[in-house]
């Protein structure tokens, strides 16, 4: 069934923007990342304009958060303190992330700066994670029992002590907070909530438990997302609502698909599953900036 | 007497003049309304040759052509370049005018029946109705931006062009049917129609084509463009429900 998108000022197949939809929807429930890295390159290449494609991404990733959030928020496994330190960071983040775009903007080169950083980015916390949720797996195999994480002696110097109990963690506030920062940056230049980026930041800075990374992910997406679908939505006028409504209808329902798959499946198995996925995206991506073009040449954005 | 036969004659004869003949044309419809489900339409166009004598043979050789022009818009083109083993986008021109959708479709191979000085008057072929003027860029050859923006439009659809797409029906009627695709851009579409004879224009006929969007598509236009913020908090409010709601429905279901 085909439907026009009065934004995008094209039509497209409903059911495979349903399908897309549900399957980004899984990984958001199952992994606690949005699925923007994911969402906006697939949207892309099925033709919707990368502004649209950027701005109704985030609008459908607030409804796929709050639909995985509420699920982890029955089970108990959002901190919901530490979700608003980082959504407080995120905030700023952003703020600041939309700053640098336009500055970058002004400079040129923002497609290949944007490309870089996902490369870059996506490549890092793919091979972390991997290399380390591999270990685990054989440690667990193995039968020893794993090594708790420890903090490095500085973290706990810092002042602003907070205590979360849900993570089980007494630190500052600081390091949470610029965690918050960093990703809401990151994520308002790469057009995506952060999610991947955030997960392993909180396992592997934080030291939060794996239960509660999730869920805690999860709500505080809602709010970076929320935010960039305003940004979007009063200065470029970019949100397409069908499209979104589309995303949504196909996310929601993913959404709880994969929660209920991701309490199935062992912490280190969805670990390497999340970096394989990671990985095969800073692949392809790499792969469009070194090989030869099918055509060099493309209509670009009016400035 | 004789005067008079003179006058006579010369009244008679004038109506034959090449200049007497007219080309007057319509369009199926006046209008295109984009709805939720517009796939796109065909608009048949359908016209006559005016003239004050009976046809003959000399209207063997009579020739139609006919474009759909939408809005024009300036257009960047980029290039991609290799740069320390990178593709990035390197030379831009920027095209002053571009359609954002063109159709031609002539009675025979476009370049037979239509003069390039009559192409560069009226500005019929696509490489005509796409303009690149001014300063062209820092571009060192500007034509292959061109060729490429045209290129683009065409695997996009949004380009076309028929030799022989128009019929001529007993040398005095023609007609053919445009498709316009579903990526369409709202505005006024110009439709012309052109008569020529030994690949000279003799007449022109244009009239408009409207297309809008119509009901929601229209509704949800206007309120993103002029009530953004509102739109905004509309779109977040309705995913933040959307969630809650599938979130309840799942539990419910599991009950």
């Amino acid at each position: 069934m085909q439907i026009y998108l009065p934004i995008a000022e094209l039509s497209v197949n409903a059911f495979v923007l349903l399908g897309m939809g549900g399957l980004i929807g899984m990984l958001s429930g199952m992994f606690g990342v949005g699925g923007g890295f994911l969402m906006t390159p697939l949207l892309i290449f099925i033709g919707i304009p990368p502004a649209v494609a950027v701005a109704t991404g985030a609008n459908q990733l607030v409804a796929s958060s709050v639909s995985g959030v509420l699920g982890h928020l029955r089970r108990k496994t959002v901190d919901i303190k530490m979700g608003v330190v980082l959504s407080v960071g995120g905030a700023v983040g952003s703020v600041l992330g939309v700053w640098v775009f336009s500055l970058l903007r002004a400079l040129g080169q923002v497609e290949l700066l944007v490309s870089l950083c996902y490369v870059l980015f996506l490549g890092v916390v793919g091979g972390l994670m991997l290399n380390e949720s591999v270990r685990a797996l054989r440690r667990a195999r193995a039968g020893g029992p794993a090594k708790p994480r420890k903090h490095h002696g500085w973290i706990h110097g810092l002042p602003l002590k907070m205590r979360f109990r849900v993570s089980k963690l007494y630190i500052s506030a600081i390091p949470p907070f610029l965690v918050g920062v960093m990703v809401g940056l990151l994520a308002a230049i790469m057009g995506v909530g952060g999610g991947f980026i955030m997960v392993p930041a909180m396992i592997y800075l934080l030291g939060m438990p794996t239960a509660v990374v999730v869920g805690t992910s999860l709500f505080q997406i809602i709010f970076v997302t929320a935010l960039t679908t305003l940004l979007h939505a009063t200065q470029n006028q970019s949100v397409d609502a069908i499209l979104a409504l589309l995303l949504i209808f196909g996310g929601v329902i993913g959404a709880q698909v994969g929660a209920a798959l991701g309490v199935r499946i062992r912490a280190e198995q969805l670990r390497i599953l999340l970096a394989l996925i990671v990985l095969a995206v800073c692949i392809k991506i790499a792969l469009d900036l070194v090989l030869t073009p099918s055509e060099p040449f493309s209509f670009g954005e009016m400035r | 007497m004789s005067r008079f036969a003179v006058l006579l004659l010369a009244l008679l004869a004038l109506p034959a003049g090449a200049a007497e003949e007219r080309v007057i044309a319509a369009l199926s419809q006046k209008a295109v309304g984009i709805t939720a489900t517009f796939t796109g339409s065909q608009i048949f166009v359908f016209g006559a040759v005016e003239r004050a004598r009976l046809p003959d043979a000399r209207d063997d050789a009579l020739s139609v052509i006919v474009t759909i022009s939408g809005p024009r818009r300036a257009k960047v083109v980029r290039k991609k370049e290799r740069v320390f083993g990178v593709w990035i986008n390197t030379e831009s021109v920027e095209i002053d005018e571009a359609p954002s959708f063109y159709a031609v479709a002539a009675s025979g191979p476009l370049y037979e029946v239509l003069s390039h000085t009559e192409d560069l008057r009226h500005r019929i072929s696509i490489d005509r109705a796409m303009r690149v003027v001014g300063e062209a860029g820092e571009a060192a050859d500007p034509l292959e931006f061109q060729e490429a923006a045209i290129r683009l439009s065409r695997s996009a659809g949004v380009y076309t062009e028929a030799d022989d797409g128009v019929e001529i029906i007993g040398r005095t009627l023609f007609q053919t049917s445009i498709g316009l695709p579903s990526n369409l851009v709202e505005g006024d579409y110009e439709a012309r129609v052109f008569l020529l004879r030994d690949r000279q224009v003799l007449d022109r006929f244009a009239t408009t084509l409207e297309v809008r969007k119509v009901g929601l598509e229209r509704f949800l236009y206007t309120l993103a463009h002029e009530r953004s913020l509102l739109y905004g908090l509309l779109s977040v409010l309705v995913a933040l429900l959307a969630g809650w709601g599938a979130s309840e429905a799942t539990r419910l279901l599991r009950r």
